[in-house]
């Protein structure tokens, strides 16, 4: 049974279609790039995985059955925008995690952000933009998850943020979980994508494996993308 | 271990051509144990997947060998050593003598100028 599996899902907005007939399998052990242009419906598709929005028509299934209360518990998600209280402190953040999530791992959590040096009892507000991405990055991925969604985990941060990022995500990733990366800055992190899946205007217009692509177009995948979506 | 990985060829074959240059210059010596497949991931900065793909094309290669519960081993054929060392060492000097064929230098010359350069250092 596959990890994740989207069976011709459509989402509709006021009579316009944002995802045409979205069929997909996300297996497990895997990490893969959810590429596209601004715009083009990753967000939207991510949302579904997480119930916060139903389809318009089709299924997405969760171990086989449909999205819920059950496949969140077992799905760490990283929104593109946070959904943590900017008035809290990270150690109140915490807090918040461990109260909400049973599979969050505190300890770990702890470990990882006093890696960054930072105060934890600092109001989050009082943090720069990177800071802020850091700790909700740290927080997501302390819980012991089965998937995990993150949503442009890399806008709008520096190149050294991008690389403690990157590293968190790989040093983090247990075996047989999957993680799936929604971004528009492919060249930053194709170096840690086993699959590539390229969305466009709603539609899938490819999936395939990132070294098998690369060598089949003998290019990068960044170049690849820029190719297909000339504009 | 730097991350100076390119793009636009398999990550997995690059790390394959790596490992192949720490055995055959001796930085990882004949039966050594490799650290595990998660260990060598974090290290080289890269996704245990593509990791355990490059180790199980330096197994086909006969770099490595897997010994049952134990681990991977670099190999012990140091004939099979010296045979990739005679081979990296034969291309890099056709695309050293080609590149300096291009700016128009003479075999003669070529090896003037390595001599040169030798007996400054």
């Amino acid at each position: 049974m596959e990890l994740l599996e989207f069976k011709h899902v459509c989402k509709n907005f006021n009579g316009k279609m944002i995802l045409k007939d979205i069929n997909l399998k996300i297996p497990r052990g895997k990490i893969i790039g959810l590429l596209g242009k601004n715009g083009t419906g990753k967000s939207t598709l991510i949302k579904l995985i997480n119930d916060a929005l139903t389809p318009s028509s089709g299924e997405v299934l969760i171990n086989g059955k449909k999205v819920g209360i059950e496949s969140k518990k077992i799905i760490a998600y990283l929104p593109e925008r946070t959904y943590l209280d900017k008035s809290l402190t990270v150690k109140e953040s915490i807090k918040f995690f461990q109260e909400f999530y049973e599979n969050f791992d505190a300890q770990k959590a702890q470990n990882l952000l006093s890696d960054l040096g930072l105060d934890i009892n600092q109001t989050l507000a009082k943090m720069s933009k990177g800071m802020q991405e850091k700790v909700g990055l740290v927080l997501v991925m302390s819980r012991d998850a089965d998937l995990y969604i993150l949503d442009e985990p890399l806008g709008g941060v520096d190149p050294a943020t991008r690389d403690y990022i990157l590293d968190t995500i790989l040093s983090n990733f247990k075996d047989g979980a999957s993680i799936i990366i929604s971004t528009h800055l492919i060249s930053d992190i194709e170096r840690i994508l086993d699959e590539v899946i390229f969305i466009d205007e709603g539609k899938i217009i490819l999936t395939s494996d990132a070294d098998t692509l690369r060598v089949k177009e003998n290019c990068s995948i960044d170049e690849i993308f820029r190719r297909k979506f000339k504009c | 271990m730097k991350q100076d990985f390119s793009n636009e060829t398999p990550i997995y074959l690059q790390i394959v051509e790596k490992i192949k240059i720490l055995i055959i210059s001796g930085q990882i010596l004949p039966g050594d144990r490799l650290p595990s497949v998660r260990d060598l991931a974090l290290d080289m900065k890269v996704n245990p997947n593509t990791m355990q793909k490059a180790l199980v094309e330096l197994e086909n290669l006969r770099l490595i060998y897997t010994e049952r519960t134990n681990g991977k081993y670099a190999t012990q054929n140091k004939k099979l050593i010296d045979k990739l060392k005679q081979e990296q060492s034969a291309k890099l000097t056709t695309y050293y003598i080609e590149n300096m064929s291009k700016l128009g230098y003479s075999l003669k010359e070529i090896i003037e100028q390595i001599k040169k350069k030798g007996e400054k250092k």
